[in-house]
């Protein structure tokens, strides 16, 4: 029985409850002691994020001091607006117009992370491609419509999503990557294998702009939750007590119990 | 004499405490073979504890208005000094609660703990198992996320399956024609006044009655049988000292496996908090998949075997109702699955199986290879309760020792 119970508990990390889709989405390292990383971060969400989208559960003072910036630094350069530094991160577009403008008033981007997971974020603001069809003249593959702007167009470039020859390999007689048509291939409900290619370059190259979409999304991974790091440092704490405890609790114990049986 | 004896001499002319410490801990004698199982009763009390001292903090932070909930628990979990801890013991809480009720209604069917003459204290514990449930579906709508709201949604519209006065039913419990904020603000007073007294009220009840009788132990033999010349049980030990140093060391380790959730795993992967959960309610948004916190997978898989919504209903509370008349439906001569036949021996644990699967499938969407598993989970669960009468009143039991077998 004991075992039994072992392997219930063996098992149910691996039966998450994360939805994501069916879209594969690409995996993504989450360093929340990476403080250089959250920095930039913020600094991007600031200037390309928070035109539209809040996060008005947290403060700006807590997120200075959280990320070791200082208070005039992040009143100077991360606070627009009216906002006092005690102020929670609100933003100034009225959620009437911008659903007017958008189709759907952009969420607050608090909880994100906790709502959708690193890895999809980090696949999200990677996956816009041209679609002519669309009112902002782009689609996502991992958000189907969205209603949003390539906001990132500057610094990716535009994609495209059709045939492109993929790397599969690399073939270490020639020292080159092995590469193949994605659309040679099918997936199994039969269509064709599209990938997204870049068709026009934006500032930064591919690697970095990777880079650019790990710091942001590293920065939303902290904004859901950010205790993360005292409560780990806290249970660490927590656990070596209770451990400690252990001791002196089963030695009681077993004086007490000597005698009976 | 001292002076605290005096003092206690005192208290005792005017209320019983020593007689009931005695009554109820230095001269209850419980047997002296409990094993693993037996940890389970104390920790549900160490989890209605931390539930309830955890949500009278709670309570002094959270704001029970539908504009105001959500954003009032993001302000304990960011502003409120250590309101991260307390939310997270108490929502790592609530699931640890039903793993602990769980393990403990299993430990009395392993050993029979509801037959004769425990009957009342199965019955009294269902009472609160099924008030629990009350407890923790109401709670969970109270952070008012997609889920506390989709999830109310659904619950309470099963009501509406009852013919004639369903519909105006289901309108009277959400006091609206939506829920709203009015249905938040109603489940909050059940979920901090009226469901806790009646659940506190219920284990009192429940421990009256076990110590009343004695407790059963892993044997199931009457321990009061033989006594000593004092009229001690041969094989019990007093409840204090010998069980309370006995569950500490109990209580420490759960309380290590409680607190590395709660630091390092709050979400539980969704199943402690579910992802969708993290998104404010919007009663114009359905998620895409709606889904039961998991303690409430097994009886959401039964209502959903059935296409149709009152047999479905029908079904689900007959999934719970047939719990309580246990008692009689177990016709074995015999307590323990110790001395039970091998048949019984196998149905309890495919019947435990089963209810695990039941309870996972809850959680998922209920298609395909799912859909069938369900109603496969389904029939054992109920195959189990209607060939117990059968099979435990004709196959051979193994003798049961005088003594327990330690």
């Amino acid at each position: 029985m004991k075992t039994l119970i072992a392997l219930v508990f063996a098992i149910l990390p691996a039966l998450s409850l994360a939805s994501a889709g069916g879209v594969h989405l690409d995996e993504m390292k989450v360093d929340l002691e990476d403080n250089a990383s959250l920095q930039r971060g913020a600094k991007y969400f600031a200037n390309y994020c928070m035109g539209c989208h809040s996060t008005k559960f947290a403060r700006y003072n807590r997120v200075a001091r959280d990320l070791g910036i200082p208070e005039n630094l992040m009143e100077e350069n991360l606070i627009f607006g009216e906002s006092k530094v005690g102020s929670l991160m609100k933003i100034a577009m009225r959620p009437e117009d911008s659903k007017q403008w958008f189709g759907a008033t952009p969420p607050d981007l608090t909880l994100v992370a906790r709502v959708r997971g690193a890895d999809w974020i980090y696949t999200y603001l990677r996956s816009f491609h041209q679609d002519d069809s669309r009112p902002y003249g782009v689609n996502n593959t991992v958000f189907k419509d969205v209603g949003m702007p390539h906001v990132l167009e500057g610094l990716q470039g535009m994609q495209v999503k059709g045939c492109a020859l993929v790397v599969v390999g690399f073939d270490p007689l020639t020292g080159q990557d092995i590469k193949e048509d994605s659309c040679a291939k099918v997936d199994h409900d039969g269509n064709q294998v599209e990938v997204l290619y870049l068709d026009k370059e934006g500032s930064l190259d591919a690697k970095a702009y990777d880079k650019v979409v790990a710091d942001l999304t590293n920065f939303l991974v902290y904004m859901s939750e950010p205790m993360a790091l005292e409560r780990q440092r806290m249970g660490f704490w927590v656990l070596l007590f209770l451990a400690l405890l252990f001791v002196p609790v089963y030695y009681l114990n077993r004086e007490f119990w000597r005698d009976i049986h | 004499m001292s002076k605290v004896s005096d003092f206690m001499a005192w208290v005792d002319h005017r209320v019983p405490l020593t007689a009931t410490f005695e009554k109820h801990m230095s001269k209850y004698y419980a047997p002296k073979n409990f094993n693993f199982w037996y940890f389970f009763g104390v920790f549900a009390f160490l989890m209605l504890a931390n539930q309830i001292l955890t949500g009278v903090w709670l309570t002094m932070s959270f704001t029970p208005t539908a504009e105001e909930a959500f954003a009032s628990v993001e302000y304990i979990m960011r502003d409120v000094e250590m309101g991260w801890l307390i939310r997270y013991m108490h929502s790592t809480g609530a699931s640890f609660f039903f793993i602990v009720i769980y393990m403990h209604m299993f430990r009395g069917l392993l050993y029979g703990s509801y037959q004769k003459p425990r009957e009342l204290i199965w019955i009294f514990g269902m009472a609160i198992y099924l008030m629990l449930m009350a407890e923790a579906f109401m709670g969970y709508v109270l952070p008012w996320g997609q889920m506390s709201y989709w999830g109310a949604q659904v619950i309470i519209s099963l009501f509406s399956a009852i013919p004639i006065v369903g519909d105006d039913l289901v309108t009277w419990i959400k006091g609206d024609f939506l829920i709203s904020g009015i249905t938040l603000n109603r489940f909050f007073a059940l979920h901090v006044i009226a469901l806790p007294l009646v659940i506190v009220a219920l284990v009192f009840l429940h421990i009256v009655a076990l110590h009343e009788v004695g407790s059963n132990n892993p044997d199931g033999v009457d321990i009061k049988k033989y006594k000593d010349e004092e009229g001690r049980p041969l094989d019990g030990v007093p409840f204090h000292p010998y069980y309370t140093v006995h569950d500490l060391v109990g209580i420490v380790v759960f309380l290590f496996v409680f607190c590395f959730v709660i630091f390092f795993w709050p979400e539980g992967n969704g199943y402690f908090l579910e992802h969708a959960n993290f998104e404010e309610a919007n009663g114009l948004k359905t998620p895409a998949h709606i889904a039961p916190v998991w303690y409430f997978g097994a009886y959401y898989t039964i209502l959903r075997v059935v296409p149709d919504k009152l047999l479905g209903v029908i079904l689900m509370a007959g999934a719970i109702a047939i719990l309580f008349v246990l008692p009689w439906l177990d016709r074995s001569p015999v307590k323990s699955w110790r001395y039970k036949g091998w048949i019984s021996r196998i149905n309890i644990i495919v019947f435990a199986l089963f209810f695990i699967l039941l309870t996972w499938l809850g959680t998922q969407p209920a298609t395909g290879i799912y859909a069938k598993l369900g109603i496969v989970g389904t029939v054992v669960y109920f195959g189990w309760f209607i060939t117990l009468p059968f099979i435990s009143a004709k196959e051979k039991t193994k003798p049961v020792p005088e003594r327990v077998t330690g």
